[in-house]
């Protein structure tokens, strides 16, 4: 067999991430983007990401405050080591950088985040009353193209137990994210990533019975984004949609966090 | 049992006008149309209040508008002492307050003496304190304002509503546009007398009645920046789709469906006292109310025994006398939805017990009413009643009794019952609900957040946390 002198890349396909897998669209379907095969999410895969967000909600909700943490500072020495993956992808590396401090800054605030939200109330009675925030539970994102705007979309929801199913706005530093997830004991299901067409799979998750809350970070379009809105109406979610195109460098604040938390208020008679 | 004499307490105390105005930019004015309000206890009419059309809600936001600018640069000390003010006045009017509000909703004095009127004035009260401090909040250094607040507001807490409104908005720097509910405008109509009483300047609390359209001018008027809403979930889903797109700041506090779970080791006598408080309290007109009773199996026939035997004790009746335990249903529509439920929950198979109960002849009422044997698919086991009826079901496992209590759209509130402390909190923590009362039921306070999760809204009201629903 005669030796090549030139080596046949081997081209990668941009596939979903699911309950921890990557699998084709169930419906079979892929797009080209710049030259890569990359899977068409379809709405079947979108009910397919909620079930498994579902699924992995409760548990990663339970893990210890510390526990999370620990595992998004995983997260973020993972992005550190694909720097050149996502370069490679044209992201800047100043973005890289940034992207993989808003991960720590994020992992930090596992632990603190109950206290800075939450905490004693001062009744007028004999009662133990204590307000402690909750995650709301499964949460649909449209995430921004870029790689900070990603990070800075799934990491607030994440850290306070929230399963998340992002409908990539870059079909391919999402799926090389996921594959940051993938290899950092993420547990599988608590992130999901569907590439494809917002458009076509957002309108599923925004009416979707079992879906808590919709971020709309990401919708250019505006009248999409106000369909999606009316369409959460229907089972109540939390909408977020920022009023202008949000500056992903500047400091996000706790907004983010609290916009996806629910507080749960217990009160307890004290008495001898 | 002993008889009690009848102790009613004096109407005297309150006079009411023949018919009221709308109340905007400081001044009560007509409206083209009117309506009738009565007293549920006795359908009387009461008064003929002012029906708010849209040019009528429109001037009402115009002077929101032109007051927004002059009391949200007024310094927060300033604007807390107006705050400061009206909750004196409501301790002062507190007594004349408490007739006009059972007069108006047809709850028992002993209710809106003792908890309606003296938590209405502790929330101006907490909110005032705020008005000055707002940047140790913890939204930012510099939160500011909204602009003009629309607000709608329930029937089953006309006054206690409108403060849990009113005292945050005005606190923050907002102006107001309230709507009371059709059925119960009164008290919001002496409200803006107090206002006036307290002098705060006209156009800062804007008080528009009318019924459903008035409230829908008011939530799609396209110059209100924050909507505010407290009411049944089915509207508040309408709400939330005609805000969407508009920008508006939308927190919404809807029906419920809430567990009251009672372990086999909790003290029964406590347990039945917080079973009836949390159904039967202000005639189970409660968004928060425990109406899904889940008692562990093994305690069941006790624990109905006994609650059947309290049951039989509460008095139904005069909602003015200061013996009564439950008031009128506050209004006909109402009286008939309950109804209609409690038929389609015996039609279902469910066995339907209520104590002996003379009823009045006059006026809308329904008897204390449990429904045994019922199963998650029951209709009153899923939707809202909004009366005195109550469905129990039953459990073996704390596993079972978290499950069944989660296994509604709603999550306003539970109730947990149990003398063990490890229980309780490991219970609570699984509960998808706002609030959670722990061998107690239906407290609240200014300072207690209080909001739903799911489909019981979003937002909360009192605490610190209540600042954040009108603040940028």
């Amino acid at each position: 067999m005669p030796e090549s002198s030139v080596r046949l890349s081997v081209r990668k396909t941009y596939k979903l991430y699911v309950g921890g897998k990557f699998p084709r669209s169930e419906s079979g379907r892929t797009y080209l983007v710049d030259g890569d095969n990359v899977s068409l999410a379809s709405r079947k895969d979108a009910r397919d990401a909620v079930v498994a967000a579902r699924a992995a909600q409760p548990k990663w909700a339970g893990a210890t405050a510390y526990n999370r943490g620990q595992v998004l500072y995983r997260v973020a020495e993972m992005l550190e080591a694909r720097r050149a993956e996502f370069k490679a992808l044209g992201v800047k590396g100043s973005e890289v950088d940034a992207a993989v401090d808003r991960w720590v800054w994020y992992a930090g605030w596992s632990d603190k985040i109950a206290q800075v939200a939450g905490g004693a109330n001062p009744v007028a009675g004999p009662f133990f009353n204590i307000s402690a925030p909750e995650p709301t539970g499964v949460v649909a994102v449209v995430a921004p193209p870029s790689l900070i705007g990603l990070v800075s979309v799934i990491a607030p929801a994440v850290v306070t137990g929230n399963t998340v199913v992002v409908v990539a706005g870059n079909p391919q530093a999402a799926v090389t994210l996921a594959e940051v997830f993938a290899t950092s004991d993420v547990p599988g299901g608590v992130v999901n990533v569907l590439t494809g067409h917002a458009a076509e799979i957002a309108p599923w998750l925004a009416s979707h019975d079992d879906v808590n809350a919709i971020d709309l970070s990401g919708v250019d379009d505006g009248d999409l984004a106000t369909e999606l809105e009316r369409a959460a109406a229907g089972t109540l979610k939390r909408v977020l949609r920022p009023s202008s195109a949000p500056d992903w460098t500047a400091d996000p604040g706790v907004g983010p966090m609290t916009a996806l938390l629910e507080t749960k208020t217990v009160w307890h008679p004290k008495g001898f | 049992m002993f008889e009690y004499a009848p102790a009613p307490e004096s109407r005297s105390v309150v006079t009411i006008a023949p018919s009221y105005g709308l109340f905007i930019d400081g001044e009560f004015g007509e409206a083209k149309d009117t309506f009738k309000t009565i007293n549920p206890a006795d359908e009387e009419v009461l008064s003929e209040v002012a029906l708010a059309g849209p040019e009528d809600v429109d001037r009402a936001v115009a002077a929101a508008r032109r007051a927004f600018e002059g009391w949200s640069t007024l310094p927060g000390s300033e604007r807390a002492k107006y705050l400061f003010r009206i909750a004196r006045i409501i301790q002062e009017r507190s007594r004349e307050l408490a007739v006009l509000e059972s007069l108006d909703n047809g709850k028992p004095i002993k209710e809106s003496r003792d908890v309606d009127l003296p938590l209405v004035a502790a929330h101006f009260f907490y909110y005032a304190g705020w008005a000055d401090k707002l940047k140790y909040a913890g939204f930012g250094p510099d939160p500011r304002p909204l602009g003009v607040a629309g607000q709608v507001i329930p029937w089953n807490f006309p006054l206690m509503m409108l403060a849990w409104k009113i005292a945050p908005a005005l606190a923050t720097g907002n102006t107001v546009v309230l709507k009371p509910a059709e059925t119960t405008p009164l008290s919001a109509l002496f409200f803006a007398d107090i206002c006036r009483q307290a002098e705060l300047p006209p156009g800062v609390v804007n008080i528009v009645t009318g019924a459903g359209d008035t409230g829908r001018y008011l939530v799609e008027h396209p110059d209100v920046n924050k909507v505010a809403f407290t009411g049944s979930t089915e509207v508040g889903r309408a709400i939330a789709r005609s805000v969407a797109g508009t920008g508006k700041k939308l927190t919404l506090e809807l029906g419920g469906k809430a567990a009251n779970i009672v372990f086999d080791d909790a003290p029964i006598d406590q347990a039945v006292e917080g079973i009836v408080n949390g159904i039967f309290f202000n005639q189970g007109h409660v968004c928060c109310a425990g109406s899904r009773l889940l008692v562990q199996e093994s305690i069941a026939e006790e624990l109905l025994a006994s609650l059947k035997r309290r049951m039989s004790t509460l008095r139904v009746g005069d909602p003015l006398d200061k013996n009564t335990d439950v008031g009128a249903i506050n209004s006909a529509a109402q009286l008939a939805r309950i109804t209609e439920l409690s038929e389609i929950g015996a039609t279902e198979g469910a066995e339907r017990w209520s104590p002996e109960c003379p009823l009045p002849d006059r006026g809308f009422w329904f008897a204390p009413t449990i429904f045994t044997g019922v199963t998650q698919a029951h209709r009153i086991a899923r939707e809202e009643i909004f009366g005195p009826v109550l469905s129990v079901l039953t459990f073996r496992t704390p596993a079972e009794a978290i499950e069944k209590a989660n296994n509604t759209p709603y999550g306003l509130s539970a109730g947990v019952w149990s003398e063990k402390g490890s229980r309780i909190l490991a219970v609570a923590d699984k509960l998808r609900a706002g609030v959670v009362w722990a061998n107690t039921f239906n407290k609240f306070d200014p300072t207690s957040p209080f909001g739903g999760y799911k489909e019981s809204g979003y937002g909360r009201e009192g605490g610190r946390h209540g600042l954040e629903a009108y603040l940028a």
